[in-house]
């Protein structure tokens, strides 16, 4: 614990948001910056796995007591004057699960063009997905001190992945973006495949103004991965009973999955002033489609149990801040999964933990957050998680700070 | 889909339309660039300002309408020295637009034409919302305006060489108007010499200097960060010992600090337009220094 409070005292001299009126770090043709979080949570003992949600097989969870939360190290720079480079490297505690210690990720790394010219723009190596509002956005963008139920069911820990993105803005007067990505690792939501290509989204996004005080942003996506294999890790980090007993037993996924999604995003503020008060609505919704075969594999890879899949899983969120006062933020925000999915042998689904045991899954969240100045932020959260059948009251304290500039956030 | 297929062909028509003008789209970061690149542009410019005077240039978002003008914009025209830092920079990458990078004709930012007060030659947190490069705020000093005006001209000109003869035309107009205004403007202002002012936020240094007004402290504790309780009572028994005659703030800013004050003072507190539209008299540049003048006379008295 000692160690930890020292990490968190550490920290909290570092971490979050903008550049705003940031100067330089550094003279050269290239800035860093460093976001610390320190995070004191109280929780009721429960797994956080969601029953019937394939899982990415590597959850940060929120685990009880002081601990150092999400640290970045972001570096950003010129290549040419055409492209630049971003790389954003986590540093974590493991979950005890994990065997805790220090684990170290590479997030995003990428070049990337700017103002290449008639409105094109390419994005290449590893990068949050632009499908959704909050898929691009790192964690100390969030308004709340974890990410939406849905984020975590439909893309694990973060929509990242390495490939590459093209993107079109029109020439309209009204915001009109178009773009696609081709995705060449394993990671999930997609898996092992046979060719390169493991997934491709493509995706639209309409944005503008209503008057001096109105913004808005809607977009579409879609994200789909073919004849994908996905092993052991789908089963979610659940104790039940059937898992107990036949713990040698791991699963594997293969067939084909797809997500949709659909977002909206309204900004309010008076005058088009944000400084005094402002007022943030978004919400998103996602729904994946899966089609294939689950077998149970033996240690040795034997085939011990199989059924055939067809998962149907959707989830929403809505969230709204207001900054009802200089420096002063309350948010509330409603998470809801549904999961139906069916296959040949229930209770193969079951010990693969991709059946939903009848229950819908939940959460209710309330936040305060007070940022004294632009790159430090202290959050109070509540959440009654229901993701589970057991209730799970959830306080949260988060405290954010970003030294160095890494520039502004996006809309 | 019938709707849907409306809409694109709507976006289509708007774009085909968009490419059919001839004359060049100015998007201007603050409404004092966009007013100066309509005199010297006339009708051949299409000007869109990014933000309003009832805007604080520091701490607007890059919107998605804002990243939809960069893409269509000729040419860019800012104050520059990081006062658009917080979301300039977002427009200019997300724009996919090349005319407008760094670099180029289409880029232009008025602070480098100038000479800027306060460069520091180090900055950190613990001074606010500081700028190394020097105050940005150069718009309230109209012998700036000239100078930009002159390498705002050349700008233009290379941008779009069609009508450079027609923009040195009105230029030519604008600086004479412009030469005229400013004696009366300082004729009217002597009055105010050596006035003993504060002011919200330190974004009047320039029109501080150019009528000879004096600045004895500032609202804000440091740059950017807002007048605290603790910092106005000390203001007011400071202003005690040394007073002040008029409390100045712009149009974005909260009153409610510089109201507090100016009763406890008992002297007048002056919204002053920061820029064009500030105020309901303050229409063009003209009229923007017109009532600059008249709103610190009035305060005078």
């Amino acid at each position: 614990m000692n160690k930890k409070l020292l990490v968190v005292a550490i920290s909290s001299s570092l971490l979050t948001s903008v550049a705003y009126a940031e100067t330089k770090t550094n003279e050269g043709n290239w800035k860093s910056s460093i976001i610390m979080e320190g995070l004191y949570v109280d929780r009721n003992e429960g797994e956080l796995s969601i029953h019937g949600m394939p899982s990415g097989g590597h959850n940060h969870g929120l685990q009880d007591g002081l601990q150092a939360g999400h640290n970045e190290v972001v570096i950003t720079g010129n290549i040419t004057d055409k492209f630049g480079a971003r790389i954003t490297t986590a540093i974590t505690e493991k979950a005890e699960e994990e065997g805790n210690g220090i684990e170290v990720e590479l997030e995003e790394a990428f070049i990337e063009s700017q103002g290449l010219g008639q409105g094109f723009d390419i994005k290449a190596g590893r990068f949050y997905t632009d499908l959704g509002y909050l898929s691009s956005k790192h964690n100390h963008e969030w308004d709340f001190a974890d990410q939406p139920l849905v984020y975590e069911a439909m893309f694990g820990v973060h929509p990242t992945g390495d490939g590459v993105q093209f993107a079109y803005l029109a020439p309209t007067d009204t915001f009109l973006k178009i773009g696609t990505e081709l995705f060449f690792d394993e990671k999930f939501p997609s898996g092992k495949v046979n060719n390169s290509l493991s997934a491709a989204t493509v995706y639209a996004k309409i944005g503008g103004d209503i008057g001096t005080d109105h913004s808005w942003l809607a977009g579409i996506g879609r994200w789909q991965a073919n004849n994908i294999r996905r092993d052991g890790e789908m089963h979610s980090h659940g104790h039940d009973e059937h898992h107990d007993e036949e713990a040698g037993e791991t699963p594997q996924f293969s067939g084909d999955s797809s997500i949709n999604t659909i977002s909206a995003v309204y900004k309010w503020a008076p005058n088009g002033n944000p400084k005094q008060r402002n007022f943030k609505l978004y919400a998103e919704y996602f729904q994946r489609d899966e089609d294939g075969v689950v077998n149970m594999l033996e240690p040795d890879g034997a085939i011990a149990e199989t059924s055939s899949y067809n998962g149907d899983q959707s989830g929403w969120y809505a969230q709204a801040v207001y900054q009802f006062h200089p420096h002063w933020r309350v948010g509330v925000r409603h998470d809801r999964l549904k999961i139906n999915n069916t296959g040949s042998d229930e209770e193969v689904l079951e010990e693969a933990g991709l059946h939903s045991e009848g229950h819908t899954p939940k959460r209710d969240s309330l936040m305060l957050d007070y940022s004294p100045r632009e790159y430090s932020r202290l959050r109070l959260q509540y959440n009654r998680d229901e993701r589970t059948e057991t209730p799970d009251d959830q306080v949260i304290l988060q405290y954010v700070h970003s030294f160095g500039s890494h520039g502004a956030h996006a809309f | 889909m019938k709707n849907i297929l409306s809409i694109l062909a709507g976006l289509l028509l708007s774009t085909v339309t968009t490419l059919a003008q001839a004359d060049i789209n100015i998007l201007a970061c603050e409404p004092e660039w966009g007013a100066l690149a309509q005199e010297i542009g006339g009708n051949k410019v299409k000007v869109h300002n990014a933000t309003t005077a009832l805007q604080d240039p520091h701490h607007i978002e890059a919107r998605p309408s804002l990243i939809a003008k960069a893409r269509n914009a000729d040419m860019l025209i800012c104050t520059g020295a990081e006062l658009e830092i917080g979301w300039l920079p977002l427009l200019l990458k997300k724009s996919g637009n090349a005319a407008i990078q760094k670099g180029q004709a289409g880029h232009f930012m008025a602070t480098d034409y100038v000479q800027l007060k306060n460069k520091l030659a180090k900055v950190d947190r613990s001074m606010g919302d500081v700028h190394a490069g020097g105050n940005p705020h150069i718009q309230t000093d109209p012998r700036n305006i000239l100078q930009v005006s002159d390498a705002l001209l050349q700008k233009m000109m290379q941008v779009d060489a069609a009508q450079a003869a027609h923009y040195q035309q009105n230029h030519q107009a604008f600086k004479q108007r412009w030469q005229q205004a400013m004696q009366t403007w300082q004729q009217k202002a002597q009055a105010l010499k050596n006035t003993p002012i504060v002011v919200h936020h330190d974004s009047w240094v320039y029109l501080t200097q150019w009528l000879g007004l004096k600045q004895i402290a500032t609202l804000e504790p440091k740059p950017g960060i807002p007048p605290s309780g603790k910092h106005l009572s000390t203001l007011l028994q400071q202003l005690k010992q040394t007073p002040a005659e008029m409390i100045i703030y712009s149009s974005y800013q909260n009153p409610r600090s510089a109201n507090w004050l100016a009763q406890k003072a008992g002297i007048p507190a002056v919204e002053m337009p920061a820029t064009v539209g500030g105020t309901a008299n303050s229409k063009n540049l003209f009229s923007l220094f017109d009532d600059m003048i008249s709103r610190l006379l009035a305060a005078k008295r």
